[in-house]
């Protein structure tokens, strides 16, 4: 027990009074600095984008905020397509990545017998390694056709849901709803990751008294392991949102890349994070202040999600037994 | 793109070794248009050149080389689109033609024979504005009378980046369609219709268009020769339907006047005669004026007058036009002028 203590102590007459202590100063301020690194680089970028984008918010005023004109002849910009592209996409992701990913994993940690769970567990993990250009690619040259051909004949033909305009509009296989089902797919591993993880916070002891009184696998499931990461949910769902807010590849590949703001899912658009990648290289002047506004926006936007996920995360660890 | 410390040890090794003074490395950037002439020309050149002198290209843009000249990163700028006046004076520069290019409608209709179909440009702009919505439409069912035309949307990709490639193919369609002139316009990157495909690069229209039936987009020839993609015909200013290839873009310069143009600005779309290809466009190289080493600047125009004499075939090989000989001399007259 005093072991910590004995070597605290034999260390300074190893290498001298005055080494030890020059030793100690320089890995203190290298590990100062290592760790202020990140804090400053975080400062600076949020006071470049800031500087940059300062004459667009200068000439637009906050109307960059609901303006919906990006017009490159006329030089008037606003950040309202970027920002409802973002939106929806992401929604759309959510919608269908939130419930897939609770459900894969209860069934990990609930249902599936260990070598299953296992299994299933390496292939989210791998899923979650797939590089998002790769996703991009896939989008287009697998997924879009399939969208064009299949899915929203079905949906607005087979399914009459055109009578929505939500489902009713040119099928071309681009758009908001493509973007959205492969945001999801993208999610759904980190956030079926963290769900994992927060399903097995839940104290066996709490599992096995219930399974003691005759509690079924869903009882359990649903009375004791769901309440218990209820809280847990959100966090995985405000990093799977980090996730989706500012994927670039694979979005700009499939969304079809036009600046508007449609009622219908199958048009195309464009989020933030595709505007930036696509009119970077050739913008000039206020153009590209405002292309660091709309870049200040998302940083923001996923800082706040980021924060807000932590946060939220680490309330529940801190309950995490002592929850029930 | 090549590894800086190569390219450190490549030229730390001539450095070393060398007899006749000191191998420069020279970087040039921008158009991806005549990117892939370009990439050749280095290539052939660097294993070439008495000097061992590197030269490179990157495509990443005309204006995205143009704003990289004039802060200096790179020693000279490719674009598509002449550039302003304005900025040649500001910034003090100069600009010569290099190559001659065509750009294509490319569409993907299952049914239609490859290079059959036949436009004009009233009907290309009407497309691309949205306006003709459907393949059998009337227009275009008149322009093809031996044609069986599908009952199919028509899907219209375009550039979702700024690009010369669109200012050379808006430049075209503000010539023949009021309506366009009046409203997108020329430039490198315009308002598009709503509900049209937007698709970064040339290799991004050219993916798109293979991928999804009914489409039609616009690429630099030889991205559509790449892509195996079928082209169409179009009407020209003399009312005769042509074929895109080398032959009809050179048709298409022939006419240009050259001697009167300012700082060579001219423009080859909608040109006169019989076998002209009215989307045809020049590319250019953009140049500091007032170059801060003379031995650079040297070794830059050693390696354009070996692109003008010995380069020709190869540009021509890839589908690219190579500048006339009368405009070659007024272009190296046009040399004089940087110092």
């Amino acid at each position: 027990m005093n072991e910590p203590t004995v070597l605290r102590k034999s260390g300074p007459a190893k290498g001298g009074p005055g080494g030890t202590s020059l030793s100690d100063r320089v890995f203190r301020w290298l590990a100062i600095c290592a760790a202020a690194l990140a804090a400053l680089l975080t400062i600076a970028f949020f006071l470049q984008l800031a500087w940059h984008s300062y004459p667009a918010f200068r000439e637009f005023g906050p109307g960059f905020l609901c303006s919906t004109q990006w017009d490159t002849t006329e030089m008037k910009f606003g950040a309202a397509c970027a920002i409802y592209g973002t939106l929806v996409t992401t929604a759309i992701a959510l919608l269908i990545a939130v419930p897939t990913s609770f459900l894969t994993a209860l069934f990990l940690v609930e249902i599936a017998p260990p070598i299953l769970s296992r299994i299933f567990g390496c292939a989210l993990d791998l899923l979650a390694a797939i590089p998002s250009v790769i996703y991009g690619m896939w989008g287009l040259f697998v997924f879009v056709p399939f969208m064009q051909t299949h899915v929203q004949p079905f949906l607005s033909d087979t399914l009459g849901l055109s009578v929505i305009p939500l489902f009713d509009g040119p099928m071309t296989g681009f758009g908001f709803l493509t973007a959205g089902l492969v945001l999801a797919l993208m999610s759904l591993p980190f956030m079926s990751a963290i769900m994992r993880d927060v399903f097995r916070m839940v104290p066996a002891v709490v599992k096995e008294s219930a399974y003691g009184t005759g509690a079924t696998t869903w009882e359990v499931a649903r009375d004791i392991t769901m309440r218990y990461g209820m809280q847990g949910l959100l966090g995985a769902v405000f990093l799977g949102l980090g996730r989706a807010v500012g994927e670039t590849m694979a979005v700009l590949f499939i969304i079809g890349n036009s600046e508007v703001i449609s009622a219908s899912l199958y048009d195309s658009g464009a989020t933030i994070a595709s505007i930036l990648a696509n009119k970077f290289a050739e913008a000039e002047g206020l153009a590209k202040s405002s292309l660091f506004a709309l870049g200040l926006i998302l940083l923001c936007i996923t800082f706040a999600i980021q924060i807000f996920g932590q946060l939220w995360l680490s309330r529940i660890r801190k309950n995490a037994g002592g929850g029930l | 793109m090549k590894s800086p410390f190569r390219k450190l040890a490549f030229t730390a090794a001539l450095f070393c070794g060398t007899l006749t003074g000191i191998a420069a490395t020279i970087n040039g950037a921008g158009a991806s248009f005549p990117a892939p002439v370009y990439a050749a020309w280095t290539y052939t050149y660097n294993k070439t050149n008495p000097g061992g002198d590197r030269f490179n290209y990157q495509s990443i843009g005309s204006g995205a080389g143009v704003s990289q000249l004039k802060s200096g990163t790179v020693h000279f700028a490719g674009s598509d689109d002449p550039v302003k006046e304005k900025d040649l004076k500001e910034f003090n520069l100069t600009q010569f033609p290099m190559l001659i290019g065509g750009v294509v409608p490319v569409v993907n209709l299952p049914g239609v024979p490859k290079g059959q179909l036949k436009l004009d440009g009233p009907a290309l702009a009407a497309i691309f504005l949205g306006d003709i919505k459907k393949w059998n439409d009337p227009v275009i069912a008149k322009l093809n009378p031996g044609l069986r035309l599908p009952n199919l949307r028509i899907t219209v990709v375009r550039r979702s980046d700024g690009s010369g490639t669109t200012w050379i193919f808006t430049n075209y369609l503000s010539k023949v369609s009021e309506k366009w002139s009046k409203g997108p316009g020329n430039a490198k990157d315009v308002k598009w219709f709503r509900g049209s495909i937007g698709a970064k690069g040339n290799p991004g229209i050219a993916n798109n268009v293979a991928k999804t039936r009914g489409s039609i987009g616009y690429v630099e020839y030889a991205y559509a020769k790449e892509a195996g993609l079928a082209t169409v015909q179009l009407k020209n200013a003399d009312g005769k339907f042509v074929v895109p290839d080398v032959a009809s873009f050179a048709a298409s310069a022939s006419g240009a006047d050259w001697k009167n143009s300012k700082n060579f600005r001219v423009e080859l779309t909608n040109q006169k005669g019989a076998n002209a290809w009215p989307i045809t466009g020049v590319t250019y190289i953009v140049l500091k004026k007032q170059q801060k080493e003379k031995e650079i600047a040297r070794k830059m125009f050693q390696y354009f007058d070996w692109c003008f004499r010995e380069g020709g075939k190869t540009a021509s090989a890839m589908h690219y036009v190579p500048m006339p000989a009368e405009v070659v001399a007024l272009v190296k007259d046009s040399w004089k002028e940087v110092k």
